[in-house]
């Protein structure tokens, strides 16, 4: 074949699969936008936010989310307190002081922890820290939504810390070499140049951290306890909208009310997603511009 | 006439891991004059400076012996501080690296970092600094700009400001202009002959009629030995060695 044709068609293959992703993303649009908009004929859409009450198998049924949401944010919430300080902490002990060969060690074993199956740590989750946190707070049980943010938020570190590094090696080496050769020691460095410069990498990083945590399933159906009234405290079992999706969509009747109530659900969960990741994108545009790399 | 020596290498070697960058270095380096260096890519130019302020020791498993004596005092001994040295013998960079920050804060970040609080004599600094650097004009009404909207010329007069800001002695200057047009390197070299004035000036250089046209002493290095030192205008019209001359007349390089 003549090269410049056999060029044509390796262009052609490679475009078609860089633009499956975008037909498969659209696909998944579409089909949560139909799926999903039916539930609005029945209720509103500002009662389907905000109402308080979810009893979808009730006569009549009460298709109010509020719950569902609130209990994802505070799950949330409550895995960044878990997952900010362990994830950037690490990324600045692996950038700042571990050497090379420790460094070699333990930057592929935290990448490690973030290929471990959910239901793995939702496992560890059900088994371990739930008796813990039951016996040490005397709980009438321990799934519950701090048991969910606990177990969200160190699935979530691998990510945080492994971006937040990534953030930190982006830090030009003579933003560093620039600021020792004024007097400065290496903790000012740090906090004052280094820190800042990858400030918004690190940002970046915690929304994509809270991104992967909101939209956690496995993990939170095994141990947030699934109840779903409006969470008051950490100590009490919710139900996030990822759980009511796998736990309902099995029994709801396909076609009906349930059934559009929770591909819904899924559209709303995949806005607030879609939302975290082009804030983090424009973030982290932001700083490689301010960083003279690349737009 | 003696001059007074403001840097003295004694039997410098320097070694990253085990291979050897620089041999038995003996140099001098006289007060309030520009000192040249020379020499091929590879030959240990840069690290021979880095090691002046101590640079060097962000560079990982690095090892250096002898002295250098910064008014006649060891700066590897262990009652001096890397800090303090760093403070007294500033750095001038081959890519200008302002931070990315403000003019003003670029400027202010030195004094800050060694404890000055005081805004009225930060503010009179960094006027300053700019003024001796020949950038205030070009930049008064921007201080709050980001550095980083400065043309290449004007980011390494910054730069430079930024050093004089913490009362360094001495600058050393790696390569200042390789990245500047031809404009902004003269403008660079107007700088150097007017701060050697107050300040002992060390330049590595690539650019032969450069270091002739700035510097009163020069040193050639080859391969990490220092081959010759002496006047500039003696180095480059009556070199001793015959290394030097065909460096300087261009026959390698
Ligand atoms: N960080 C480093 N690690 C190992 N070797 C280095 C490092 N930096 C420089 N060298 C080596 O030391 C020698 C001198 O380098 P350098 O001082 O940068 O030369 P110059 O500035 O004259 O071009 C070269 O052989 C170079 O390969
Ligand atoms: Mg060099």
């Amino acid at each position: 074949m003549h090269p410049r044709i056999k060029e044509k068609i390796y262009k052609w293959i490679f475009t078609v699969f860089a633009f499956s992703s975008l037909v498969f993303l659209l696909g998944i649009i579409i089909v949560l936008f139909k799926e999903g908009l039916p539930i609005f004929q029945k209720v509103s859409f500002s009662k389907f936010i905000f109402g308080k009450t979810w009893y979808p198998t009730y006569d009549p049924p009460e298709f109010g989310i509020l719950p569902l949401i609130l209990a994802s944010v505070w799950v949330t919430v409550g895995a960044i307190f878990i997952c900010v300080p362990l994830g950037v902490g690490s990324a600045l002990y692996l950038h700042e002081i571990a050497g090379y060969k420790q460094r070699a060690i333990l930057k592929p074993l935290i990448e490690l922890l973030a290929s471990i199956p959910s239901v793995v740590y939702g496992f560890f989750g059900m088994m371990i820290l739930t008796p813990f946190l039951q016996n040490i707070f005397n709980l009438p049980t321990g799934l519950t939504a701090l048991n969910a943010s606990i177990i969200l938020g160190i699935m979530a570190t691998p990510t945080v810390c492994s971006l937040a590094d990534d953030a930190l090696n982006y830090v030009p080496k003579a933003f560093r070499e620039a600021s020792f050769a004024v007097g400065a020691n290496r903790w000012q460095t740090l906090t004052k140049v280094v820190i800042p410069a990858a400030g918004s990498g690190i940002s970046t990083a915690i929304i994509l951290g809270m991104s992967r945590a909101i939209g956690e399933t496995m993990t939170v159906l095994m141990v947030a306890g699934g109840a779903s009234a409006i969470p008051k405290s950490f100590f009490q079992p919710v139900r996030p909208m990822t759980a009511a999706i796998a736990a309902e969509m099995g029994e709801a009747p396909m076609g009906g009310d349930h059934y559009h109530a929770l591909f819904a659900i899924a559209l709303v969960l995949f806005l607030i997603t879609f939302v975290f990741n082009i804030i983090a994108e424009i973030i982290s545009r932001r700083y490689r511009i301010k960083l003279g790399l690349s737009g | 006439m003696d001059k007074k020596i403001k840097i003295k290498a004694k039997h410098v070697d320097f070694f990253y891991g085990k291979s050897q960058a620089l041999k038995n270095i003996n140099m001098d380096i006289f007060d309030c004059d520009v000192t040249a260096i020379i020499g091929p890519s590879g030959c240990g130019k840069s690290t021979f400076i880095r090691l002046l302020n101590r640079m060097h020791e962000l560079v990982p498993h690095t090892n250096v012996t002898g002295e250098v004596l910064l008014d006649g005092q060891n700066i590897f001994c262990c009652s001096m501080d890397a800090v303090e040295v760093r403070k007294r013998v500033g750095m001038v960079f081959q890519k200008p690296n302002p931070f990315p920050k403000s003019i003003f804060d670029n400027i202010s970040y030195g004094l800050k970092v060694n404890g000055i609080k005081d805004k009225y004599f930060i503010e009179e600094k960094v006027e300053r600094s700019l003024r001796k650097a020949a950038l205030w004009e070009e930049v008064k009404d921007r201080l709050y700009d980001s550095a980083l909207r400065l043309s290449g010329g004007q980011q390494q007069r910054l730069c430079i400001a930024r050093t004089l800001a913490v009362e360094s002695e001495t600058i050393l200057f790696d390569e200042p202009c390789a990245s500047l047009d031809p404009i902004s390197t003269a403008k660079i070299e107007e700088l150097i002959l007017e701060l050697k004035k107050d300040y002992t000036i060390v330049i590595v250089t690539h650019n032969m009629q450069q270091a002739a046209r700035v510097s009163d002493y020069t040193a050639f290095f080859l391969m990490g030995e220092l081959i010759e030192f002496g006047k500039t205008q003696e180095i480059f019209t009556a070199p001793k060695d015959s290394k030097t001359e065909a460096y300087i007349t261009g026959r390698f390089g």
